[in-house]
């Protein structure tokens, strides 16, 4: 009797054991230090799927957004990535080249009702998946459409590149603005490809060949490339906007009357509605081929090196329900990925002050090139828009970047996979 | 030849002082601004950016930014992990580099021209051409510790310091020094039979005082304004130091007045350290000819 106490109590503690070693840590880095509102949903979340099962437990480790991609990269380099991180949408085909990602095995039936930006596809496979996305339009008020005569477009009935000409010599010569457009070139960086190439595509021109992205020959420096290059440059000769702008003159510029127009994405609306009464949010000026916005925010994936992939997706799985992304746009403005979660939004369900935003986002938004060559193009781009809007020669400064982007795809043997 | 008269002297004066004033006004005007704009709302801040107003503490003034500051990012933690491996590498460097230094002044030994020659080579080689290759090799460093031997030290105070103990810079300062010293002294204490340690300690440092200072202030602006190497080897934010901190603060709509009170709050350790040194850095420079 005693030996089967000691054998059952030996078992016991086998079991025990067992059970206690089979909750594994699955370690994620996150880029929103700094961001008290959503540290608090991210650690909810992860509070949430460590409590809904136990055979994994999630550890957070938060960078702060501006360093975050140099600590992945360092990270990757020291061979310490954690399994699961998240990737801003067009740095992710990158990633997954430099072999710092892999394929997410999450079901896709989850995901079909996603919008477009939010499924970081690369290779046809499916590398990440965001939460919400981001969308840019023109913001202006009421008063300014009336006062200057304009018509109000719409997402069907967008302005043409000749009504959004109108509109800018309309307000310039009201004389009741410092200049009648903020592009907001005070802020640099991603900015400008986010931002500004969406006028490119929307040209008919591109900031590279995507049919193969193996170019940007024609694509950048093509009749639609040479269009936008040079509305672009006139934006600035003529007065219209700032080639050089104050920081302050971006974030407090159109709230305090400075500008007639500003073009700016949906996390400083709540701004401009607290400013005004009657503030819109137009779409994207249609030059030709359509009205276009860039797509594509923050997503989450999991690195090549895991070893819980499978515990990793899981998570990935959990995150992506309407309730977290309900809170995450609740908290911090940006658009819900799905109707679903649109619609338990306040800003964002039917005839909420920002819903606009969710039909641009699914209408106008275009993902940036999907190639792991895009963090060299997006700089280059970003240089060559700067330098046109200072009055570089457009048709120069354009074969240049061109030149440029090619020789890094060639340098980098046409970023075939490894 | 003219004589100067006192109405002159009163003229010179008024115009040296005039500019002298100017431009102490010119360099404070940024610390002012930092300041002062700590104090107001984001809105104000921005307001008043472009006017005079900016350098006045006018408008609607409160500590606000400063509770903020501490809500969106450990502060405390953050300076403390600052002034830390500030210290530490600074003491170490002072000892290592001088030592260093007082070996390739005074004492005689193969290959010493040559080994200084590369040392001080190394003062054209920026830090981001190595700061890869020295991650890699951070990553694998073994390390005894509580838990046994184990390898890598990301993540770690002592990366944020070993690397940088030593450095060219720093060896040059004292070695410039250490030549305008008079030979005679050495001469007399090695007659007397002292040790180069007892020279090193008891006769060459306690007439340091100027370049220790020097190199201290230059050392400890470098160390406190490290950043690249900070976010390649950091990953766990107790190891963070405070200029990966300020990122804390550049948000999608950045909170201008906390990003002032937080310059202000982690510039008070430098001013601190700099007007402790103040007077040594100034006899130090005025020595060596050694500017910036």
């Amino acid at each position: 009797m005693k030996h089967l106490k000691w054998s059952a109590a030996t078992i016991a503690l086998i079991g025990w054991g067992g059970m206690a070693s089979a909750t594994e840590t699955l370690t994620m880095w996150y880029h929103g230090a700094g961001n008290e509102v959503e540290s608090k949903i991210i650690h909810q979340i992860i509070d949430d799927f460590n409590a809904s099962q136990k055979d994994w437990k999630v550890e957070l480790q938060s960078f702060p957004q501006a360093a975050y991609n140099d600590s992945v990269t360092a990270g990757a380099l020291a061979g310490n990535l954690p399994d699961i991180l998240d990737v801003d949408g067009p740095n992710m085909p990158n990633w997954a080249w430099a072999g710092y990602m892999q394929p997410l095995t999450i079901d896709e039936s989850k995901i079909t009702g996603f919008l477009p930006g939010t499924k970081g596809m690369y290779n046809g496979k499916l590398y990440s998946i965001g939460l919400w996305d981001a969308a840019i339009s023109l913001v202006t008020r009421k008063s300014i459409l009336a006062d200057l005569k304009l018509r109000t477009p719409t997402l069907d009935k967008p302005w043409s590149g000749d009504e959004f000409e109108a509109a800018l010599k309309a307000a310039k010569a009201s004389g009741k603005y410092k200049f009648a457009l903020d592009l907001g070139t005070a802020w640099t960086g991603e900015w400008y490809p986010y931002a500004f190439s969406p006028f490119l595509q929307s040209f008919g021109g591109d900031i590279i060949d995507r049919t193969s992205y193996a170019t940007a020959e024609k694509a950048l420096n093509g009749d639609g490339a040479m269009a936008w290059g040079k509305w672009w440059q006139h934006l600035f000769k003529d007065g219209y906007a700032q080639a050089k702008q104050d920081g302050a003159d971006r974030d407090n510029g159109f709230n305090t009357g400075e500008y007639a127009f500003s073009w700016n994405g949906n996390w400083a609306a709540l701004g401009a509605l607290k400013a005004y009464n009657d503030v819109v949010f137009l779409p994207a000026p249609d030059f030709g081929k359509g009205s276009k916005i860039g797509a594509a925010s923050w997503q989450f994936g999991v690195s090549a090196k895991s070893a819980h992939p499978d515990g990793a997706s899981k998570f990935i799985g959990f995150a992506i329900q309407d309730k977290y992304l309900a809170q995450f746009s609740n908290g911090i403005g940006l658009i819900p990925a799905t109707t679903s979660a649109a619609a338990m939004v306040d800003n964002y369900k039917d005839g909420g002050p920002l819903s606009v935003f969710f039909a641009y986002s699914n209408k106008e938004g275009m993902v940036r090139p999907v190639t792991p060559g895009y963090v060299v193009e997006s700089k280059v781009f970003e240089k060559a828009a700067g330098d046109i809007a200072n009055g570089a020669e457009v048709g120069a400064t354009l074969d240049a970047a061109v030149d440029e982007i090619n020789a890094d795809i060639k340098k980098n043997n046409g970023y075939a996979p490894h | 030849m003219a004589q100067t008269t006192p109405d002159n002297r009163g003229l010179r004066l008024v115009v040296r002082y005039t500019v002298l004033t100017l431009i102490a006004a010119i360099f404070s005007f940024p610390l002012i601004f930092m300041i002062m704009s700590s104090f107001k709302p984001a809105e104000q801040l921005l307001a008043d950016a472009h006017t005079i107003r900016a350098l006045l503490p006018i408008g609607d003034i409160s500590l606000n930014n400063y509770f903020d500051a501490f809500k969106r990012a450990p502060v405390g933690l953050f300076v403390f992990n600052s002034v830390l491996v500030t210290s530490v590498t600074v003491v170490l460097s002072l000892a290592l580099c001088s030592a260093a230094a007082f070996a390739f002044t005074f004492v005689q030994w193969k290959g010493r021209d040559l080994a200084l020659t590369v040392i001080l080579a190394t003062l054209i080689v920026p830090f981001e051409t190595i700061a890869i290759p020295l991650l890699l090799e951070a990553s694998k460093l073994p390390w005894i510790g509580a838990s046994g031997i184990t390898y890598g030290w990301i993540n770690s105070y002592r990366v944020q310091i070993v690397p940088f103990i030593a450095d060219g810079l720093t060896i040059y300062l004292f070695v410039q020094y250490f030549k305008d010293l008079p030979g005679e002294l050495i001469e007399a204490a090695r007659v007397e039979g002292a040790s180069w340690f007892a020279i090193y300690r008891r006769i060459v440092m306690p007439l340091s005082g100027p370049v220790l200072a020097t190199a201290a202030i230059l050392k400890f602006l470098a160390m406190y304004n490290q950043y690249l190497w900070p976010i390649m080897v950091t990953q766990e934010e107790q190891y963070r130091p405070v200029m990966v901190g300020l990122q804390y603060f550049f948000q999608l709509n950045r909170a201008w007045g906390e990003i002032m009170a937080y310059l202000s709050l982690i510039t008070v350790p430098v001013l601190a350290f700099y007007l402790y040194l103040q007077k040594a850095f100034i006899a130090s420079i005025a020595s060596t000819g050694v500017k910036g």
